[in-house]
């Protein structure tokens, strides 16, 4: 890599890790209701907020409250997105008179906003109508964030707290993370990238006269609008010229925003951020990425505050960054080493000054290989799955990176709350196996670790391997499943591994060859994506609930210490062994494979 | 379960009149009000008509024109009603095919040019729409463009360099070279 590769990734961590100290510090004074003064102005508004919704902000919920609360809400998400997909035809803001979509896509999508995780089985600039995406798609980036972060919070109180009852307010955690945090970062990230060229209007798409026209084939549709077939049953193409450009523009900005700061992912058009009016300059990239990670990585100075320990959370913080380091070098390298192939062929792939070299497949010019294999990086170390590049078109060894990196659960920064729950549980996990080891119970944060905590942990980093193996086994096993892969050879195994994996962990990236909007994938990954995110949602807030309710002991000399570089190191062990042991056989099948036929 | 009903459907529905309605309102509203010709998608006019967007790359075969980079969109290039990228795997022979044919028209449009030619020139991109290629896969085509328009190349040289972009505050991205104004540029100068 060249020079300037590595200023630009040492400049991203750095701004990174800098930003994450103060927003992490403010998250906190929300959470714990210390509002600084220059949010003060809105407290009204929320304290009408509650009033108008029949809410007492001071009433404390059990768990089990707490939990059933969320998932109604959820499930309230769930039903509008659902809905407005199947009605936006007949609704207003549909300028381009768009199609209610089919009930299995209108599921998936509706599954896939409200976990979280926005994979798109869908088109949106072919699809989804503009009330659609504001009111339905990004309505839930907002709140399935704020979500993630409320559980959060509510395990961040059952560190806390001492013999208490409950872990807090859903709403209120729902609301102040919507209404102070995740509000204002959007405002301002939407203006900032709409400066660049993200475009953000409610006209209709824009017709350019080309400069020169193009001829192109196309199937021709018989009166029952299916492709007609000739005698040998091929299609029949009719030639046709385009004069003209159509150019899809929409309220994007607004979306893109906080599909980033949400980790969501969902893009506003088909090829996400590496549509140049989705992400149209190096400068729009660079805050996109920036705040796909950000809050992920705030947080964890927001749990350091929390539990009154800055150094926990940088524990967590240094564990997180380490392996995020470690395979953006692997995922950097494979890229700029290219394909083979295209050596062969004579083609010039060196980086210069005057190009960007490597594997460009897929890729943006704007972008080159760098920063191409950074956000690839960052979008599946946080639960995001916006891409700037086509993933499918990564060499074997940079496609493995992403792929990998949602397997290891998502706390590598993770989701917006999800990625820190997730790692606590880890966290719960490395106690425990270091409590066996000298024969002692686990403490964690001054809170015993015992039977109960450890079997919703198992729960917790169970599920999601299990919804990732089990649906990839039964997709490949039966006709609808292979029936969507686009490469041949073990790549056309790592595109139906990489879907499952995505929707295992709410990711929502894809290796976008494989055909997933049909009735089999949009059902198998949809209950995917379900699975995942309330199968791990409930076992945490039951950990919380459960750590509330203890005393708190002092450390003594057999506790293990967890700010220590030792913790970081059994931190990471515990990631990697779990995810190493749980993947390798199935990741040997497609990218490892697929590795030693390309060095061939 | 029942009385958390009424609170999760009234927080919801203020929230999403909150993030749904008022948010994007007032983006569009800040955004048409400061940044105009951005939000609504960079057009370029030209004569009174919309000639194309500074940020979508348009489809070029014509010899005389800079060629951008191949696109995949269906059904015809450059389609800016749906992008799409190839989504070929690096050992799918289709892959091979395909920059195999590219290759073959590039150097037919110029069999005197026998540098190598730059990935990003045979390579499909992300989107489908990318508007640039690097710098190396302008300089590979200028002595072809230079020809047949009958225009000295130093003068095409510097035709290039002021419709290249650097990096954006000297390191960030990559450099680049905007193919549809540099050809509008080229047909403006009347050769």
């Amino acid at each position: 890599m060249t020079a300037n590769g590595f200023l630009q990734l040492g400049f991203y961590l750095a701004v990174l890790l800098l930003l994450a100290w103060p927003l992490g510090l403010y998250m906190a004074r929300i959470h714990r209701g210390e509002l600084p003064i220059f949010v003060r102005w809105l407290q009204p508004a929320e304290r009408g907020l509650y009033r108008i919704c029949g809410i007492d902000p001071d009433q404390d919920m059990h768990w089990t409250r707490y939990a059933i609360a969320m998932l109604v809400f959820n499930l309230l998400g769930f039903l509008t997105v659902y809905l407005l997909q199947r009605t936006q035809l007949w609704l207003p803001f549909n300028p381009e008179s768009l199609a209610n979509t089919t009930p299995d896509s209108a599921f998936n999508t509706a599954a896939s906003f409200a976990t979280n995780t926005n994979w798109q089985g869908y088109g949106g600039e072919t699809t989804m109508s503009y009330l659609t995406q504001m009111l339905g798609l990004a309505v839930q980036n907002f709140v399935s964030a704020a979500s993630g972060m409320a559980v959060l919070v509510a395990v961040m109180r059952g560190f806390v707290r001492k013999e208490a009852g409950g872990i807090g307010n859903v709403w209120v955690d729902l609301v102040r993370s919507t209404l102070y945090i995740l509000l204002p970062l959007s405002l301002a990230l939407a203006l900032a990238l709409v400066s660049q060229g993200v475009v953000q209007s409610f006209s209709p798409y824009a017709k350019a006269e080309l400069v020169q026209s193009i001829d192109y084939e196309q199937p021709k549709l018989g009166a029952d609008s299916q492709p007609l077939k000739d005698e040998n049953g091929q299609p029949v193409m009719e030639k046709l010229t385009a004069q003209e450009q159509t150019i899809a523009i929409g309220p994007a900005a607004s979306q893109v925003a906080i599909k980033q700061l949400g980790t969501n992912g969902g893009g506003f058009f088909n090829v996400n951020s590496s549509h140049p009016l989705e992400n149209p300059t190096p400068l729009s990239n660079f805050l996109e990425m920036l705040s796909l990670l950000l809050i992920g990585a705030a947080l964890c100075v927001t749990f350091g505050r929390f539990v009154g320990g800055m150094r926990q959370g940088a524990a967590i913080l240094a564990a997180m960054t380490i392996i995020f380091v470690g395979l953006l070098a692997l995922c950097a390298g494979a890229e700029q080493a290219g394909n083979p192939l295209f050596e062969r062929l004579g083609l010039d792939t060196r980086a210069s000054a005057l190009q960007a070299g490597g594997n460009m497949e897929g890729k943006e010019t704007r972008f080159g290989v760098v920063n191409s294999a950074l956000w690839a990086t960052a979008t599946t170390a946080a639960s995001n799955g916006s891409v700037n590049a086509m993933h499918d078109s990564f060499t074997p060894l940079g496609g493995l990176v992403p792929m990998w990196l949602m397997q290891l659960g998502e706390v590598i920064f993770g989701g917006v709350g999800s990625g820190l729950y997730g790692m606590i549980v880890f966290a719960l996990i490395g106690v425990f196996v270091a409590g066996l080891m000298v024969g002692r119970t686990p403490e964690y944060l001054g809170k015993k670790i015992e039977a109960f905590e450890i079997k919703m942990a198992s729960v917790a980093i169970l599920v999601p391997p299990l919804v990732v193996l089990v649906g990839t086994a039964i997709a490949v096993a039966v006709e609808p499943g292979r029936a969507g892969i686009a490469n041949p050879g073990a790549h056309g195994f790592s595109e139906i591994l990489y879907a499952f994996s995505s929707a295992g962990n709410n990711n929502g990236s894809a290796f976008a060859g494989l055909s997933a909007n049909t009735p089999f994938y949009n059902t198998m990954l949809g209950f995917a994506m379900l699975f995942a995110r309330y199968w791990l949602i409930l076992p945490v807030l039951a950990i919380a609930g459960s750590l509330a309710a203890k005393k708190s002991v002092p450390p003594s000399a057999g506790t293990l210490p967890t700010h220590t570089p030792l913790f970081v190191v059994l931190l990471i062990g515990t990631v990697i062994v779990v995810g190493a042991l749980t993947f390798l056989p199935a990741l040997a099948l497609g990218p490892v494979v697929e590795h030693l036929q390309l060095a061939k | 379960m029942l009385r958390d009903f009424k609170p999760a459907l009234m927080i919801f529905i203020a929230l999403t009149l909150l993030t749904g309605v008022a948010y994007p309102a007032l983006v569009t509203g800040l955004a048409q009000l400061l940044f105009p010709a951005q939000a609504n998608g960079s057009l370029i006019g030209k004569d009174g008509k919309i000639v194309g967007s500074a940020f979508v790359g348009q489809p070029f075969s014509d010899p005389k024109y800079f060629w951008g980079r191949p696109s995949a969109t269906a059904p015809m290039p450059y389609n800016g009603g749906a992008s799409g990228g190839s989504n070929q795997g690096p050992l799918n022979p289709a892959l091979d095919d395909a920059v195999e044919s590219r290759i073959a028209a590039l150097k037919e449009s110029d069999p005197a040019q026998t540098a190598a030619i730059p990935v990003d020139l045979v390579t499909a991109s992300g989107s489908g729409l990318d508007p640039h290629i690097s710098p190396a896969a302008a300089h590979w085509q200028a002595p072809r463009v230079a020809r047949l328009r009958g225009i000295p190349e130093t003068r095409l040289a510097l035709l290039i360099d002021a419709h290249s972009t650097g990096r954006q505050f000297g390191f960030l991205g990559e450099p680049r070279v905007n193919v549809l104004t540099l050809n509008l540029a080229l047909d403006a100068a009347g050769q």
